[in-house]
């Protein structure tokens, strides 16, 4: 395939939300790196994953619409499993760091009401 | 000009994408706990997925696409793993 | 019919993910996804005694739209906040929120919805008291934040679930 069939509207449109996607996940990093505390920096990465998928994710999709023909399974495909895993993942991080800091004691997080019944 | 212009944005964005793998990567190493070492294993597998997206769109071809959906895949079940591991290996030592 | 096909809406779904991930719509690639997602679907109702029932199809796409919305608008404001880094107070802290949501299914897609936003993450359900703890990164009322989220959403998935 070459990049010279893409109209020039379509090519703008694609550059804008590719860069727009990449710099949200970078910001999503930098964020994890920069947050002081665990429970902070279980926030950033949401933000690679919420939008800044969407917008790589979507600049492919139209890539593919207009410059190929193929149709855009892969990216459904992607964009529904990533949003699908990371909050169930990040949930059961942060349960299982509240369970560490708890056990030894850490006065930064609330304390047990009750045993959960669910684990 | 539209091929310079979807070149240069992929090639950028490309690179954008490998800063933040440093970054987490450099979360990955300083830690200072294990869960903020899965955490940024966890965002460091987004953003490969996202960067295999990439070079896909750049080759046109649908087989990154697919190693983007095995590489999500893999990264959601090691990640539960660990979490799991976190979870249960304290209440056990 | 309820035997025959436990779960529907999983069959019709993983059939149609089949599909997408063979790229193609063909006879073959239909019955061969339809065959592999008959068994998911009875290995699914073998393991899950629980069946969620959604009431309101309609209301899902007003749900849909609501959370996209939320998600953009916090994605601009956790990025601001990381722009900012340590110039900025540390307004991050724990809300214990009570809850009339009692449905698994329910409850399952709100924690998805808190922890998928940037800003907030779901981190505990107790069942007895009915109440979850959520850790938000920006903090000021935490009255609002109760109300905005019971007002949004948990509104919905009551009607939807309950």
């Amino acid at each position: 395939m070459s990049f010279d069939d893409v109209p020039l509207w379509a090519a703008l449109l694609i550059s804008a939300c590719v860069l727009v996607g990449a710099f949200l996940t970078f910001v999503g990093a930098v964020g994890l790196a920069r947050m002081p505390s665990f429970y902070q920096r279980i926030h950033a990465p949401t933000l690679g994953t919420s939008f800044g998928a969407v917008g790589v994710l979507a600049a492919s999709a139209i890539l593919s619409t207009i410059g190929e023909d193929r149709f855009i399974a892969h990216e459904i495909l992607i964009f529904t499993f990533v949003s699908v895993t990371t909050p169930v993942t990040l949930m059961l991080l942060a349960r299982a760091a509240l369970h560490r800091d708890r056990v030894e004691g850490s006065s930064d997080v609330p304390a047990v009401v009750e045993r959960p019944v669910d684990q | 000009m539209s091929a310079m212009i979807l070149f240069w944005s992929i090639t950028i964005a490309q690179v954008v994408l490998g800063a933040a793998m440093l970054v987490t990567l450099y979360r990955l190493i300083a830690g200072p706990r294990a869960q903020d070492r899965v955490l940024s294993l966890d965002a460091m597998y987004v953003v490969a997925m996202l960067l295999l997206v990439t070079f896909g769109m750049r080759v046109g071809t649908v087989i990154y696409f697919e190693v983007a959906l095995l590489i999500g895949l893999l990264g959601f079940v090691g990640t539960v793993a660990l979490a799991k591991f976190l979870m249960r290996g304290e209440v056990i030592e | 019919m309820s035997r025959l096909f436990p779960h529907p809406l999983l069959t019709v779904a993983l059939t149609l993910m089949w599909l997408l991930l063979q790229q193609s719509a063909g006879l073959g690639h239909i019955l061969l996804g339809f065959v592999v997602a008959f068994a998911a679907s009875h290995a699914m109702a073998r393991l899950q005694p629980h069946k969620p029932r959604i009431r309101r199809p309609g209301l899902v796409l007003k749900l849909l739209a609501e959370v996209t919305l939320d998600i953009i608008r916090s994605n601009i404001a956790v990025t601001r906040i990381v722009l900012a880094g340590e110039r900025r107070k540390a307004t991050a802290g724990f809300i214990k929120m009570p809850l009339e949501l009692r449905d698994p299914a329910g409850l399952a897609v709100l924690s998805c919805i808190i922890t998928a936003t940037p800003g907030s993450a779901w981190l505990e359900y107790s069942p007895a008291e009915s109440s979850v703890l959520i850790h938000v990164l920006d903090l000021i009322d935490e009255g609002e934040w109760i109300d905005t989220i019971k007002r949004r959403y948990e509104t919905l998935l009551l009607e939807i679930f309950q």
